[in-house]
């Protein structure tokens, strides 16, 4: 049953093999017997999830069951839930508990989902490891001496080690994919404006994108059908008809044109994951795509204009956190901007700390124009590239991180190396591309090597098709980390 | 030495909405504290702004009323610095792109002078909560209820040459926001409120002054005053050696000075960047002339209007479109006295004529009135034209009884007073009070004869030259007639027999 | 563009976090660094680009003028670190 997909599960539910509470219980049973080796989730509340697994049997018996109703799903700590605690992996947020639901677990809800537990994240999804967080760092479970990558870092963990069937996660620069890569498992961010940011914690604002991480692309597809579509609380969420990610599943990928850019096959890419990468386009030449040679020019500018773009949103939306209205005070203080710098000085950790910093001095008078509009205009010809390369190809393929995990505290003193671990991700957030990443096989030492999937706008249905008919012929994805067996 | 005095004036007006800028609670005014500041007004995390479409057509209203340029796409951007009634550290504003562009201008009366002060912009944005200063065992108490209130930030160029000029646009301008329904004009719960920025040149010569900005002035008095004051510490400083230094001051009315507000001045380096949150805001042609198309007419064009239509002296047409209701009261006493005007606004000769200049006579009548014993009635009791006891069709029905010689003048006062009290009808109260003026000249020389025949020493001193006793007749008359003769009749037979 | 402790110093203020001067110098060194990794975008010649805020290319949406919000201060100043008489309180703030 843990290795089972969401569409086998919903069966067992419909034909009552399993009740949506026994199912829970399998998986809160896991998570105590596993999360304190990984430190996945951040909270679990059995008697919430099991209240919520047992309306799902009640509907279930009703006959009035959706697809995903009964089934237990992870959330990310960075959705506010209302009656849960909403940290966002910050000590500014650790007693914080949001009086709505975020878009996306409202989505979930109606769907009749059980919320399985909060997953343990990068503090305000800044980082690349999952070493930011307050409530201390995640352990991948291919090797738990290594990271589990960020920031959805605690949701990769936990379906990898099937915690729980799927989980949601965000992406600002390659939050879901770079995670879902390092853990071996699937993920989606989709095109910026296709799920509603609204009660999702905002890290940047125009890069911030929610989307499902699961086992298989098919899981991928039955969540977006649930998480995606229009909501009038977000002012960036995109009126476009509902639509159906499963449609294309099953299509072949004959006359598929896959675009390879150079510049994603150049130094800095570790031996393993080339080699895996190209077994998985050999893989995909055998089903009948065909690969083109693209270029993306800009691509090594993708990383200093994320680290002003991304700093500089974030610095301001996180000036909301002052101590006034909620979160973390600090408990001594002499007069109002004292109290300010001392709360901030104390709820905000390194990390964040230091993009904040960058954030600030990035719109500071004098060095706007150089930094952040010359930014917003490389921003423009990141975008350009794309849409030049989607004149010659239906999607473009690479590896979603240039090396598999790495160890824990490798790189936390360094942010700048950390930074460039994103160089294959981040381009797709600053032009709001669709973008995957699919388990492609293993480099040294057993860990997993994802394949980057991305697409052109609203494309997600052919990317999430491209990814399952790879899925149908290899079985990367339902392999299991050592720790599981 | 000859100084010149430079100002400039940034306002922030309310617009009266229902709901907020970005949010859907309600903008009503006195609620308990934080009971009207949801969860996008606290900014707590995650929740998002959305625009409300109500600010931008009232902007847009607000643009085409002072013939400005609309810009078809604007931008908002935020204005990031901390303070406790700014809940999410920083301001949603409109800085590069506002949307009200150049080309605007509000004219402005001044005794004998008029002047066209140019708008150089407006912007939307949104309002702070309130710092509450009493004791909270040594705290502040933050109330957020007007967080998130929609504002226009109107901005001059430095046009104004005096404190009046200044506060003559202020009013000018406080009369067209209500006038185009844009801002309730509430001054003392600050929906409309001044920033001036002040500068003092030598006369005649072209570089501007250093100048200061004066915060939050929110009364016309204030404005004047702490003109004044700035202007005065301006040329002193100088002229004793010193060096006005940019600052912004704050005005003090009980000491009736302004100081400098060091701390806000600190560092300021407000990061403004477009709100990522929030797209563009683009307007169409159409929408402008769908706008345009539920303008009312705009004061001054009333105003001009009102001089060659209604032949009304420039004062009297400049008072009366003070405000939007006080112009229609106006014209609907004069319309109702005056008779209907034919569509046409070019009369036909002869019996157009004749219609026009009854409709003279009656809105010279009409203004006289409404300037007059109505204002005072109104200013004693503090109402404005729209709390008016009398209404336009009341006053018309008393005017009518001047016109067709029913009452005097001086009695139509009496019944001005007693409909102000509520007794009804103008023509309900001479009935009631017999308050009919006496025109039959049988009834008149009865009475004149009576008083004759009372003062003979008086008739005898009259005619033997002592014209002054004239007068005394009159009254006696009067009174006798308790003051309902006809006065140019009574007067013409009183002459008549005195003569003898 | 170098930054100086100064630099670092401001900044903090503006973003009201307070360091030590020995945090100012970790800031120093780790602040330049993330801005030598940022320098290259420098060299790039973008005259003529229109910067790009959004990734999409749309227009803001209206929302209509009604209220939709209703009273929830309970539930908001629950969480909040103090409040009295409905109140958020801070420390005094001098005008």
């Amino acid at each position: 049953m843990l290795n089972a997909s969401l569409k086998e599960l919903s069966g067992l539910l419909a034909a009552k093999k399993i009740s949506s509470v026994e199912l829970t219980q399998t998986f809160l049973d896991r998570i105590a017997a596993l999360n304190p080796s990984l430190n996945a989730f951040i909270t679990v509340d059995a008697e919430k999830s099991l209240a919520q697994a047992r309306v799902a049997d009640e509907r279930i018996a009703a006959g009035k069951a959706g697809a995903l109703t009964g089934i237990p799903f992870a959330q990310k700590d960075i959705f506010c839930a209302r009656d849960w605690l909403s940290t966002c992996g910050s000590k500014m947020l650790a007693n914080f508990s949001a009086p709505y639901d975020a878009h996306v677990i409202e989505q979930f809800n109606r769907a009749g989902a059980v919320n399985l537990g909060k997953t343990n994240m990068d503090e305000f999804a800044m980082g690349s490891s999952n070493e930011t967080s307050f409530f201390g760092k995640v352990r991948n479970p291919w090797d738990v001496d290594r990271v589990p990558g960020g920031s959805s870092g605690g949701s990769a963990a936990a379906v990898a080690a099937r915690l729980c069937p799927a989980a949601t996660g965000t992406d600002t620069g390659g939050s879901i994919r770079q995670p879902a890569a390092l853990n071996g498992i699937t993920g989606l961010k989709p095109t910026y404006g296709t799920v509603s940011r609204y009660g999702m914690i905002a890290f940047a604002s125009s890069l911030d994108q929610a989307g499902p991480m699961a086992r298989s692309a098919e899981d991928c597809a039955l969540m977006m059908n649930v998480m995606a579509g229009f909501d009038s609380r977000d002012s960036t969420s995109l009126e476009r008809e509902k639509e159906d990610y499963s449609r294309d599943l099953d299509k072949p990928l004959q006359g598929l044109r896959i675009g390879l850019p150079r510049e994603y096959f150049a130094e800095g890419l570790s031996a393993d994951v080339a080699r895996a990468v190209e077994a998985a386009l050999a893989e995909y030449r055998r089903l009948g795509a065909e690969t083109v040679e693209i270029s993306l020019p800009n691509t090594r500018l993708s990383i200093p204009v994320y680290y002003v773009l991304a700093p500089a949103e974030a610095s301001s939306n996180l000036a909301r956190y002052d101590g006034v209205r909620y979160g973390y005070r600090a408990p001594e203080y002499g007069d109002l901007t004292d109290m300010y710098q001392k709360t901030r000085a104390q709820g905000f950790g390194a990390e964040v700390k230091r993009r904040i910093m960058i954030g600030t001095y990035v719109l500071s008078a004098g060095y706007y124009d150089a930094y952040y509009i010359q930014a917003q205009k490389l921003r423009r010809l990141i975008a350009q590239d794309f849409e030049a390369a989607f004149r010659q190809c239906d999607v473009i393929m690479g590896p979603t991180s240039p090396t598999t995990a790495f160890r824990l505290g490798e790189k936390s003193d360094d942010p700048v190396s950390m930074y460039l671990s994103d160089i294959y991700t981040i381009a797709v957030n600053l032009a709001g591309l669709p973008g995957m990443s699919v388990p492609c096989g293993f480099g040294d030492g057993g860990l997993p090597v994802g394949l980057q999937i991305v697409g052109n706008y609203f494309a997600e249905a052919r990317m999430l098709n491209a990814a399952h008919q790879y899925q149908l012929a290899t079985d990367w994805h339902l392999r299991l980390p050592p720790l599981c067996e | 030495m000859q100084w010149e005095v430079v100002i400039g004036l940034e306002t922030h007006a309310q617009l009266n909405t229902v709901t907020k800028i970005f949010s859907g609670a309600a903008t009503a005014y006195g609620a308990e504290p934080n009971t009207q500041a949801c969860a996008v007004d606290l900014a707590l995390p995650g929740v998002l702004p959305v625009f409300n479409r109500a600010a931008a057509e009232k902007a847009v209203r607000f643009g085409l009323a002072v013939g400005a340029r609309i810009n078809r796409k604007s931008v908002f951007e935020r204005k990031n610095y901390f303070y406790p009634d700014l809940p999410k550290g920083y301001q949603t504003t409109q800085l590069e792109l506002p949307i009200v562009a150049e080309g605007g201008t509000l004219r402005i009366q001044l005794g004998d002078y008029e002047k066209d002060i140019r708008i150089t912009r407006a912007h939307m944005e949104e309002d702070a909560g309130k710092s509450l200063h009493e004791d909270f065992h040594g705290m502040t108490g933050i109330d957020l209820n007007r967080a998130g209130t929609p504002l226009i930030e109107i901005v001059t160029e430095p046009d104004m040459r005096s404190s009046a000029e200044a506060v003559a646009y202020a009013r000018a301008l406080h009369s067209l926001v209500r006038w185009i329904g844009i801002c309730d004009g509430n001054m003392q719960e600050g929906s409309f409120r001044c920033d001036a920025n002040v500068s003092v040149r030598v006369k005649g010569t072209e570089k501007l002054g250093t100048r200061c900005e004066i915060k939050n002035l929110n009364s016309f008095k204030f404005l004047e005053k702490a003109i004044d004051y700035e202007v005065r510490r301006q040329i002193e400083l100088i002229e004793d050696g010193g060096r006005v230094v940019q600052e912004t001051r704050l005005y003090d009315p009980d000491r009736d000075e302004t100081r400098s507000m060091r701390s806000k001045e600190e560092a300021n380096d407000y990061r403004y960047f477009p709100d990522p949150d929030l797209l563009p805001l683009v307007i169409s042609d159409a929408y402008i002339e769908e706008v345009r198309s539920t303008l009312p007419e705009l004061p001054q064009a009333k105003r001009e209007r009102f001089m060659s239509e209604y032949s009304l002296p420039a004062y009297d047409a400049g008072v009366l479109t003070s405000s939007r209701e006080l112009a229609d009261y106006f014209e609907a006493t004069a319309k109702a006295l005056g008779g209907p005007l034919s569509p046409s606004p070019l009369p036909q000769a002869g019996e157009g004529d004749a219609d026009a200049s009854q409709l003279r006579n009656a809105a010279k009548l009409a203004a006289n009135w409404i300037m007059g014993d109505l204002s005072a009635a109104l200013n004693k009791e503090g109402k404005d034209i729209a709390g008016s006891p009398i209404s336009s069709s009341q006053l018309a029905g008393l005017l009518k009884r001047i016109q067709d010689s029913t009452i005097s003048g001086k009695i139509a006062k009496e019944v001005f007073s007693a409909m102000w009290s509520g007794e009804g009808e103008a023509d309900a109260v001479i009935e009631a009070r017999g308050l009919r003026q006496v025109s039959d000249s049988g009834a008149i020389e009865k009475i004149i004869d009576e008083i004759i025949a009372a003062n003979p020493a008086q008739v005898a001193e009259y005619r033997s030259g002592k014209d002054k006793l004239f007068g005394f007749f009159v009254g006696q008359a009067m009174k006798a007639s308790k003051g309902k003769a006809n006065p140019a009749q009574l007067n013409e037979l009183l002459k008549q027999k005195l003569a003898g | 563009m170098s930054l100086t402790l100064e630099d670092v110093k401001r900044i903090a203020h503006l973003a009201r976090i307070e360091v030590s001067e020995s945090e100012a110098e970790t800031y120093l060194a780790q602040l330049s660094s993330i801005l030598g990794l940022v320098e290259e975008m420098q060299a790039v010649d973008t005259r003529g680009i229109e910067p790009m805020a959004h990734a999409q290319d749309v227009v803001l949406r209206l929302r209509e003028d009604a209220v939709s919000e209703a009273n929830r201060r309970e539930a908001c100043q629950a969480v909040a670190p103090q409040v009295e008489a409905g109140l958020y309180l801070v420390p005094k703030v001098i005008e």
